[in-house]
């Protein structure tokens, strides 16, 4: 048992076993992307189905599955980001900078993973801070009467009410495209670091990359793109 | 004869502790038909006629095959030519009135030793931690005795490539020894003699990789684009996969 925590540290410790843990928590968050994206765009289908959806998501083990899943994807969320400022630090200082610098083949995107994860944190707490704690706003009180006459929360008013503001939806479309870049690396990096990327699949592996980093920029930019340029949904907020 | 008529800023330290600079030479009437390290060495002839210091470099083979001439050459180790060595370059590749910045292969596990020469015996210590097989001496075993299929054999062949040059190392962001490491354990682990002593070799290398300074690969393939032997990054995929399955059974057993 001792021995089996000894190598387990000793795991945590290695720049490999500290990159797997990147790359594991890395690859639950991608994941999770999928799913919100896929339920956030049930907003263009109208308040009744938004709002079922937000609804069943707080309802799900009777409350018990949101704190379940909140409370994994922080862990991951942590370990991520833990993880890789440690290696970050290690890099920097592994080296001089050479007096004449140059790049063969690293793509842009790889370069600046510091830079856009850290964007993303800051926009993650701020998000979560609008739509989730909802502080600083009144959204709370938005609530939608159902046919029985009962009520519940609007979630669907509130998107369309948050993105009604210039500023915010600014914010989120260039965190978006941050987090577009940080995908298109990081995702194939998956593949690399768990052991899974040959000389033959690194070709597709790349293309799947950037086709999922695309697919979730366009998927999530379109809803504040919609709301400003578009109008949609705007009735609501008046 | 098209003579080249060159600037060089090359990387000048007097030792591993002094402060290193970069010195500006001219380098006249270069033949193109030279190779990069005939060009130093004519440099430096003139250098020694007029009383100064030499540029001090590692070389050896001069084939591309020792792996000892290390150097940086405008900000590429090896140059930007793909798949050569610094002695297999030649100046034909260069314009006349070219500026070529010449500095040592940079990781703090590499450290100068003087000018372009730098201490590569961390690599060394990363080999006695696990890059060898054991076996009986005394007379030759047969050789079919154990055969080995096809592409693990060709596989192993690819890694076994690696001359240990250190280019990896210098071109990679973050100074990270993965591509050698992985080439050296990737050509044992593919083989049945290495089998014995795969999880140790890959455990006790990684540790001395660590140890050593190196840093944490961040997946670029900058050690590939200038590996002068072509070595895969699948080889690093690998030692990834290699090392996980070595670290789990490590810690159930
Ligand atoms: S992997 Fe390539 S660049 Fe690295 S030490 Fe071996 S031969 Fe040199
Ligand atoms: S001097 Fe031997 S490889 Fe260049």
């Amino acid at each position: 048992m001792n021995a089996s925590l000894c190598s387990m540290c000793a795991f945590a410790k290695s720049s490999i076993g500290r990159k797997i843990i990147v790359a594991v928590t890395g690859l639950a968050l991608v994941l999770f992307l999928a799913g919100h994206l896929t339920g956030n765009l049930l907003i263009f289908a109208g308040r009744d189905a938004f709002n079922d959806y937000a609804q069943f998501l707080h309802e799900v083990f009777h409350g018990a599955g949101v704190w379940i899943a909140r409370i994994g994807l922080l862990a991951c969320f942590v370990a991520h980001v833990w993880f890789t400022i440690l290696l970050t630090r290690e890099n920097k200082t592994a080296r001089k900078k050479y007096a004449h610098q140059a790049t063969v083949q690293a793509p842009k995107s790889s370069l600046i993973m510091i830079w856009s994860g850290l964007t993303i944190l800051a926009f993650i707490i701020f998000h979560l801070l609008h739509f989730t704690v909802k502080a600083g706003t009144d959204y709370a009180s938005f609530m939608q009467v159902m046919p029985d006459g009962s009520e519940r929360h609007d979630a669907w008013k509130m998107v369309i009410v948050g993105f009604s503001n210039p500023l915010v939806a600014i914010f989120y479309i260039i965190a978006m495209t941050l987090l577009c870049s940080h995908l298109s690396h990081g995702v194939a990096s998956i593949f690399q670091t768990l052991g899974l990327r040959s000389k033959k699949t690194a070709g597709p592996i790349n293309v799947l990359s950037r086709i999922y980093a695309i697919v979730i920029y366009l998927g999530f930019i379109s809803i504040p793109l919609a709301i400003l340029l578009f109008g949609f949904g705007c009735e609501a907020c008046k | 004869m098209p003579l080249l008529n060159l600037t060089l800023k090359v990387w000048r330290q007097e030792n591993a502790k002094s402060e290193g600079r970069i010195e500006t030479y001219e380098a006249k009437e270069i033949p193109t038909s030279a190779s990069f390290l005939e060009m130093i060495d004519i440099v430096n002839e003139r250098l020694i006629q007029d009383g100064e210091e030499p540029i001090h470099f590692d070389h050896d083979c001069r084939e591309g095959i020792c792996g000892m001439c290390s150097m940086t050459i405008n900000g590429v180790p090896h140059s930007k030519e793909r798949g050569i060595t610094t002695c297999q370059l030649h100046m034909r590749k260069f314009s006349d009135g070219e500026t070529i910045w010449i500095e040592p292969f940079r990781a703090n596990a590499f450290p100068v030793v003087k000018d372009l020469v730098v201490n590569r015996s961390s690599f060394d210590r990363i080999i006695a931690a696990g890059g060898y097989i054991s076996v009986r001496t005394g007379s030759a075993p047969d050789a079919h005795a154990i055969q080995i299929p096809k592409p693990d054999a060709d596989a192993a062949f690819d890694a076994a490539a690696c001359i240990g040059c250190g280019a990896c190392v210098a071109a990679c962001k973050n100074a990270s020894a993965m591509l050698f490491v992985s080439a050296k354990a990737s050509h044992l682990n593919h083989l049945p003699q290495g089998q014995a002593e795969k999880d140790q070799r890959v455990l006790g290398m990684v540790r001395q990789m660590d140890e050593e300074g190196f840093g944490n690969c961040t997946n670029q393939f900058e050690c590939e684009a200038v590996c002068p032997k072509e070595i895969s990054a699948s080889h690093i995929a690998k030692l990834n996969r290699d090392y996980l399955a070595a670290s789990a059974r490590d810690s159930v057993s």
